[in-house]
């Protein structure tokens, strides 16, 4: 029998109808999962007494129900920014130093050991943090507190070791290897022939950095700093044992206000009635669509210098 | 401004891998030098060792003496920063930064420098351009990417990048060797009209070029596999295409090898 030269190949169709039906599969799990929640997270809402959005306070269990992930929402915004401003330049830094700087032996050791921290159970961190952290940091907000009382951030009567700022501190610990071992790996791939472009121009290696190594590596240092933020927004135990959990909005990082959506999630979800239930997957969506906006504006900053990025 | 250089007693190594073997040479101010030679005989690693550019690559070292002027250039106290600032060089694949623009590339090394007024920048970015034959193709879109340019303009790019900061020597690596025919002729008219101002080497392999646009060839040549490159002659490139003093110069020329 003659076979015809331009058969499709017989490997080829079993394969195209297993990985088309995962990917259904996949898309179908995921559906499902956010249709359960919705429904769930529908009779808590519409047993509120109160606005979802606004309220500050989390009271889903009263006879009377009430609760608003208002500053929950804050708490989790601004703990993360903060560990993502703390963490993204020291990150940059060592990925810098790793990639460029230390000699190759040395950088191989670094490199293995930013992988293994990366690779730490945060409640490992979450522990270190109140059990060393909080009592630590008390010297250090009070000196914050008496001395740049001028910056609004450090200002108010309240210094708490359970604050904001040591919490967002464990956070910007804890993202931080991800962040570095990421941009290290982009570091490592700027092409060469920028490196030397630069070099011939009698650029030293702080300018040759800046001119070929940072330019090419900026897409990847912002995905990574966004996978970095995208952790921090979602951690919920090293969150849970330190932020005080009183419920307030307020940008004094020194003071006892501040909670997060994932940590009320696990403080509150054991003693929960089944409204009570209902707000935290509630929260729990609101979570879900902030980490999407803000993976999306990621995408734009990094789209839009898409014209000059193009590397040669 | 161009200047002569000296080299004598010349190494290089990779590691452990000896590339080039005792190079002895002088290149004159103001000509174009041109390195032949088969491929992986040495050329680019001994173009490299003239700007200090050898030692980036891990494990690179040279021996021996280059010097600029009475100058020594791996003397003791000789920043290789500055070296590379006075030597300039353009490579084989072009290379301009890529999210920089047309414009930034120029005056790319003019901010290394020093502190310029914008309107000095400006004067130097379009005389550099002007000194490359860009100038007329890119004057509507110097703040355009510059990796939006076709590859010959690219590598013109990079040499008035290179020509900016006022070289006294300018290094070319096969600029040619990425570009249509047409671009290479524009780099060729464009070396021969650099040369009142500066000392160029050029390493190229096409035997043609080397005789249209330099003044002396360079011919290097390798024993074998695995062996270090040496020097073999160096003399007055109508001198070596008509008359070389070695047979192997006379073989490579004339494509019995290579
Ligand atoms: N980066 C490098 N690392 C190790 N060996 C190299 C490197 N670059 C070149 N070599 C070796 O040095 C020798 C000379 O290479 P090269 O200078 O590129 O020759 P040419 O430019 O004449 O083709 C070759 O044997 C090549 O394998
Ligand atoms: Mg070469």
């Amino acid at each position: 029998m003659r076979r015809s030269a331009f058969r499709r190949s017989r490997g080829d169709a079993p394969f195209r109808l297993a990985s088309t039906g995962a990917g259904v599969v996949l898309l179908a799990i995921m559906a499902a999962i956010g249709v359960f929640l919705v429904v769930k997270a529908i009779p808590a809402l519409q047993a509120n007494t109160s606005n979802f959005l606004t309220e500050k306070i989390w009271n889903p269990n009263a006879v009377e129900p009430a609760f608003g992930i208002g500053a929950l929402a804050f708490g989790t915004v601004l703990s993360s920014f903060l560990a993502l401003v703390i963490a993204t330049p020291v990150a940059i830094g060592v990925a810098l130093f790793i990639s460029h700087y230390a000699p190759r032996r040395l950088a191989a050791v670094l490199g293995y050991v930013v992988d293994l921290l990366a690779a730490v159970p945060s409640v490992v961190y979450g522990l270190w943090g109140v059990v060393f952290l909080v009592p630590f940091m008390r010297g250090p907000s009070e000196f914050l507190n008496t001395y740049f009382a001028w910056i609004p951030i450090f200002g108010g009567d309240q210094v708490v070791g359970k604050s904001m700022l040591t919490a967002s501190i464990v956070l910007a610990i804890m993202i931080l290897p991800i962040i570095a071992a990421i941009s290290r790996e982009v570091f490592l791939q700027a092409p060469k022939t920028q490196e030397e472009a630069a070099l011939a121009l009698g650029a030293t290696r702080w300018e040759m950095i800046r001119m070929s190594v940072l330019p090419f590596g900026r897409p990847g240092v912002i995905s990574a700093a966004m996978l970095g933020l995208g952790r921090a927004m979602g951690e919920t135990i090293a969150v849970a044992l330190i932020l005080p959990a009183t419920f307030g909005i307020s940008f004094e990082i020194l003071g006892p206000n501040g909670n997060s959506i994932a940590a009320n999630i696990a403080n509150g979800f054991g003693e929960a009635t089944a409204v009570g239930r209902g707000a935290l997957i509630a929260s729990g969506l609101v979570l879900f669509l902030i980490t999407l906006v803000v993976n999306m504006a990621a995408r734009l900053v990094i789209a839009r210098r898409k014209e000059f990025a193009r590397a040669a | 401004m161009a200047k002569q250089i000296e080299v004598s007693g010349l190494d290089a190594y990779y590691g452990a891998h000896k590339a080039i073997e005792d190079i002895t040479m002088t290149i004159e101010p103001r000509t174009v030098t041109a390195f032949i030679g088969p491929s992986g005989c040495g050329k680019s690693t001994f173009l490299r060792t003239l700007n200090r550019m050898h030692e980036v690559i891990p494990g690179a070292r040279v021996e021996g003496k280059v010097r600029l002027e009475e100058q020594d250039l791996y003397g003791p106290d000789v920043d290789p920063v500055s070296v590379r600032r006075t030597i300039g060089m353009v490579f084989q694949r072009p290379n301009p930064f890529p999210t920089m623009s047309i414009y930034d590339n120029v005056a790319a090394g003019l901010r290394l420098n020093g502190r310029f007024s914008r309107s000095e920048l400006d004067g130097i970015v379009e005389s550099s351009l002007k000194g490359a034959n860009l100038w007329n193709e890119v004057k509507d879109r110097l703040h355009k990417p510059g990796s939006g340019l076709s590859g010959g303009q690219q590598q013109r790019l990079c040499i008035a990048r290179a020509i900016a900061v006022r070289p006294q020597v300018l290094l070319m690596d096969e600029p040619c060797s990425a570009l249509d025919p047409i671009s290479t002729l524009a780099i060729e008219d464009l070396i021969s009209s650099l040369k009142t101002d500066y000392t160029i080497v050029i390493v190229t392999h096409n035997m043609q070029q080397a005789a249209r646009v330099s003044d002396k060839t360079a011919f290097f040549n390798l024993a074998g596999q695995g062996q270090p490159g040496k020097l073999i002659e160096m003399d007055d490139t109508s001198r070596i295409f008509t008359n070389p003093g070695m047979k192997a110069t006379e073989d490579y020329i004339t494509g019995r090898f290579g």
